[in-house]
Formats: C-alpha cells, sequence, structure tokens
C-alpha cells in the first residue's frame, strides 16, 4: 500500500515543528529555572555588599566589578584591532594568498577552545610574563578569545555599506582613508556594535580561560596587577564547591540576565543595521 | 616633497596590515607555547605511553591519557547523537516550514541559546540531570549519558545556525523546479534541498562535535571525572579538557607538563576537525 505523500508532508511537519518548539522550550526553562529558583536571593544588598566566608554570606560586588573590568578592558583592546583587520580585508586588498592567511588565523582562533586559550594565557601571560593570576593576563587571554567575532561582525557589516556611499565620497575628492573614516564607518557603525556587545556577553559568560589567568581572588581587583574573579568564576566556585546553593542561584540570575540582556540589544542593533539597508 | 596626505595614506595601511597579523601572531604565540610546554614530556616519557597508556599518575610518572582521549570521542559522539537530529530537524522547520513571524521568533530564541555559559550548563545538568539519571537509571549519576545529554544541547545553537544557512543558501530554482514536477514540500526537501546542503549540515555536525568535544566546564561538573575507561552509558568519566581543568591550578613540574602534553592531543583533535568542516564548506562555496 502506497501512502499518500501529502500525509508524511504533514506528519513531517508537525513532527518538526514540535521538535523546534522543544528546543526553545529548553531555552526557556532554563531561563525560567534560574529565575524562579534565584530571584529571591537577588536583592539590591546582594549585588553592592562584599562577600563574607568564602562566598556564604554576603553579595557579590567585587566579582560584578570584575566581571565589567575584564569585559570592557578587553574590548577596548580588541576593538581596534579586530575593525583594523576588518578594514584592511575590504577596503585595502583584493583576496590573495595574503588574505586567506589572515582569515584561517580568524578562523582558527574562533575554533580553539577556551580551556586552551586558559592554557595558554596562563603558561604566556601568568608564568612566563610574570604577570602572575591578574587582571591584566585575564584581559589580554580574553582579547585573542573575542578578536574573531569583533573581525567577523566588522567585516560584514563594512561589506554592507553600498558602493555609492564610497563613490560619492571618492568624487568630492576625498582619499581613501577619509572615506573609511568619514562615511564607511559610520554607516557600518550598527554591525561593528553588535560585534561588541556579543564579545562583552562571551566575556560576562567566560570560565574556563578566565579561571587559570585572572584567578580567583575574592577582593576587589585595585590594579592591573590584582587577581579578581568574574561572575561566572565565583558561580562554578560556589556551585562546585557547595559553598551555598542559594548565593549560586542569585549569582546566577544576575549572571544569566546580564548576557540575555546583552545579547538581546546586539540582536536588536543587528535588525535595525538589516533593516536599513535592505 | 611628498603629499603629507599620500604618506598618511601609507601610514595608516601599514598599520592596518599590521593589526591584520596580529590574529596571524596570537594564533603562532598559542601553538608554540602549547607545544614547547607538550612536546618535551612526549620524548621524554615516549609517544606510546603517553597516547595509549591506561594510567594517569603524573606524580608518579604515569602519564597515560588513552582513557580521557576515548572519553573525549565517547561524549562527543553522544551528544552528537543527541543534538544532530534535533538540530537538523529544527533548521529545516526555520528554512522551509516556518512562516516569517515564527522564524522571527525562534531564531533569535536559539541564538540566546548560545549565550548561555556553560558553566550554566553544567550547574543545571548537577541539580536536574544527575538526580534523574541516578533515580531511574541507576549508578552515581555522575555519568556518560548525564554529560551526553547535556553536550546534546549545548551544541544545538551550532548545529542549527550553520544548517540553517546551508538549507537556505539552496537555490529557489530547484525548490520551484521540484515543485513544477509535483512533489510535496517534504519530497522537495528530502529528495533536493537536503541533498544539496549535504556539505553544510556536516560542516555543521563537525563544528558542533569540536564544541563538543572542547567544552570543559559543564563537562567537569557532570561527568563525575573517574580515570578509566567507561563501559557502560552510567559510568564516569574524565575528558581531555576535564584533565586540563581539574589539575592545572596546583600542577608543577612534570605534572603540569602532562597538562600540556593533554592540550596538545587536544590540539590536535580540534585543528583536524576545523580543517574538515572548513574544507565541507569551502566546497559548498565553490559549488
Amino acid at each position: 500500500m502506497r501512502i499518500n505523500p501529502r500525509y508524511i508532508n504533514r506528519l513531517v511537519r508537525m513532527g518538526l515543528n514540535v521538535q523546534a518548539y522543544f528546543t526553545v522550550g529548553i531555552l526557556i526553562i532554563i531561563v525560567a529555572i534560574i529565575f524562579f529558583k534565584g530571584f529571591p536571593h537577588t536583592n539590591f544588598a546582594f549585588i553592592f555588599s562584599f562577600p563574607e566566608d568564602m562566598g556564604r554570606e554576603g553579595g557579590i560586588f567585587p566579582s560584578i566589578v570584575g566581571t565589567i573590568q575584564l569585559a570592557l578592558l578587553s574590548i577596548l583592546l580588541a576593538t581596534p584591532l579586530g575593525l583594523g583587520t576588518a578594514i584592511f580585508l575590504t577596503e585595502y586588498t583584493k583576496e590573495s594568498l595574503f588574505t586567506k592567511f589572515i582569515r584561517f588565523g580568524v578562523e582558527s582562533l574562533a575554533g580553539i577552545p577556551s580551556i586552551l586559550y586558559g592554557l595558554f594565557g596562563f603558561i604566556f601571560f601568568v608564568i612566563k610574563l610574570k604577570m602572575g593570576w591578574s587582571l591584566l593576563a585575564g584581559v589580554l587571554t580574553m582579547t585573542i578569545m573575542i578578536l574573531p567575532t569583533i573581525i567577523r561582525t566588522s567585516e560584514e557589516a563594512i561589506r554592507a555599506v553600498p558602493r555609492q556611499l564610497r563613490i560619492v565620497s571618492y568624487s568630492l575628492s576625498a582619499s581613501k582613508w577619509e572615506t573609511i573614516k568619514k562615511v564607511v564607518i559610520p554607516a557600518a557603525i550598527p554591525g561593528i556594535l553588535t560585534g561588541i556587545m556579543l564579545s562583552i556577553g562571551r566575556a560576562v559568560g567566560e570560565t574556563a580561560a578566565i579561571i587559570f589567568t585572572m584567578g580567583s581572588s575574592l577582593r576587589l581587583p585595585l590594579s592591573l596587577m590584582d587577581s579578581g574573579r568574574t561572575m561566572a568564576v565565583h558561580f562554578y566556585i560556589l556551585a562546585r564547591e557547595g559553598i551555598s546553593m542559594e548565593k549560586a542561584y542569585g549569582t546566577a540570575v544576575v549572571l544569566v540576565l546580564s548576557i540575555l540582556l546583552i545579547n538581546i540589544l546586539a540582536y536588536y542593533i543587528m535588525n535595525k543595521a538589516i533593516a536599513r539597508y535592505s | 616633497m611628498i603629499d603629507r596626505t599620500v604618506l598618511k595614506e601609507h601610514l595608516v595601511k601599514w598599520v592596518l596590515v599590521a593589526f591584520a597579523l596580529s590574529s596571524l601572531l596570537f594564533l603562532f604565540l598559542i601553538f608554540i607555547f602549547i607545544l614547547a610546554e607538550g612536546l618535551p614530556l612526549f620524548l621524554k616519557v615516549g609517544l606510546n605511553k603517553i597516547i595509549f597508556g591506561m594510567k594517569w599518575a603524573p606524580t608518579k610518572g604515569h602519564f597515560g591519557i588513552f582513557p580521557m582521549i576515548i572519553s573525549s570521542f565517547l561524549v562527543t559522539i553522544g551528544a552528537l547523537i543527541i543534538g544532530a537530529p534535533l538540530g537538523l530537524s529544527c533548521a529545516i522547520y526555520l528554512s522551509e516550514y516556518a512562516g516569517k513571524r515564527t522564524r522571527m521568533l525562534l531564531k533569535p530564541a536559539i541564538e540566546l541559546l548560545a549565550g548561555i555559559p556553560s558553566v550554566v550548563f553544567g550547574f543545571l545538568g548537577v541539580i536536574y540531570i544527575v538526580p534523574l539519571v541516578r533515580n531511574y537509571l541507576g549508578g552515581s549519576g555522575f555519568s556518560l549519558i548525564s554529560t551526553c545529554l547535556v553536550l546534546g544541547v549545548m551544541i544545538l545553537p551550532t548545529i542549527i545556525s550553520i544548517s540553517f544557512d546551508a538549507l537556505v543558501s539552496v537555490p529557489r530554482t530547484y525548490r520551484e523546479g521540484s515543485a513544477a514536477m509535483g512533489a510535496t514540500k517534504w519530497q522537495t526537501i528530502y529528495k533536493v534541498i537536503i541533498p544539496s546542503a549535504k556539505s553544510g549540515i556536516l560542516a555543521s555536525f563537525i563544528l558542533g562535535m569540536g564544541r563538543a568535544i572542547g567544552e570543559t566546564m559543564a563537562v567537569i561538573m557532570i561527568a563525575g571525572n573517574a580515570l578509566k575507561i567507561p563501559t557502560g552509558i552510567l559510568d564516569p568519566l574524565r575528558t581531555l579538557t576535564g584533565n586540563i581543568a581539574l589539575e592545572l591550578a596546583y600542577a608543577t613540574g612534570d605534572h603540569r607538563l602532562g597538562l600540556f602534553s593533554t592540550g596538545v592531543v587536544l590540539m590536535v583533535i580540534i585543528m583536524i576537525l576545523n580543517y574538515i568542516a572548513n574544507f565541507g564548506i569551502k566546497r559548498k562555496i565553490a559549488k
């Protein structure tokens, strides 16, 4: 007996539908668990007070400051490097062996798992360059980790800038660099910002690379050479060593909420940018 | 005299070249420093005794990581068994069946899933998946199956977004041609679209494998970290990444070198996977 292909089509459609919503359901469940369990332990005092007794009591203020320091400083270093690379790849060369090499480098960096970044940052920055477990070592490691994201998103954003804008600028006798600085980059800003936001999200959520470079000191990092811990590291230590489940959930809420907000903002900016040129 | 604008243009260009070279420099540094620390032990102890050695007791001179290599592959394959069908189904639904509004809602949601930190996955795995496995299947719950379940979910965003791109880039004329022959949507997908997007879909699986084999924090929280080859899905295990992360903080001397040797093996595996994936994607673009 031959089954009508249209019934199979309907059946498949239903099956795929269920699986797609199941996947989104997982996200919703994860976020819901974290929020329901964590919100009772999160309040103003939790965010703005110092941890006591290894994190059993008190808040997470130093780890919030540490996270912000890490994310902002690595963005500060990675953005010029990444944007410069993207400008070079799009405006200054044609596809050649040289650009292939650079692209290979970027792709490979993107594929390296974070534990290997941790291993490298530990031996290179912490040990060989004698930085010790410090904010600086964490920032430098993180800079390399987020570079591929910044390069890719900036490159896409710059490529999407219409050619006419450049032609008009040249016709007004602007030089190449002037055109890039005054016309191309301003037009590509939303896409570049998306890359920056996604990178901040990555820096906030990273653990394996940071715990071996920035360390896990509970104090507030006051200089580049101080060790500190980010929210993700703090959360990991609370959860793994069973120090306090309540505090772990509380930290998780702040961590997940900030990452979700950063990423949602990133996609919002990206959609605005896409709408602009299509 | 050289014009100042011309000089500036040249200066800018060379600064940008230097910036562009920085990625290659960083890659080079990462390779050199991990190899410089990891290779000496291979020469001292012997390649065979490390890669095929069964015993890891670094303070007593045993550096065998064979059980970890096997465990890493087991969790990766397990994650793929769970993540690949689910991820591909989602990608097909999103690219072929979903309306514009559904797609606008589901796609960002799946990308947000990619942003959830791996420690959070690990934590929820310990709180919910591990007890579930312990109560219904037995054992301690810290096991191969728990790890695979969590990793399977973690690689979904990678698989979905790359397969989706591959499916969407199949030319519209293929779909129209198939529809004109009287094929249903599913027949078109099954017979035309999936075969044309095959290399991109495969690349998404391989990149998902790369993500799973490199995953660290979630794995050390759930896997149980036992130093032997698991004999069943309920056995605990330790992966290559887990070995590094668990011991790096306090290791010294040869012990630390042993962890870098573990890193070298992991790096080689990742490089091979990335090479295969990129090769697959390039072939698709060339076509």
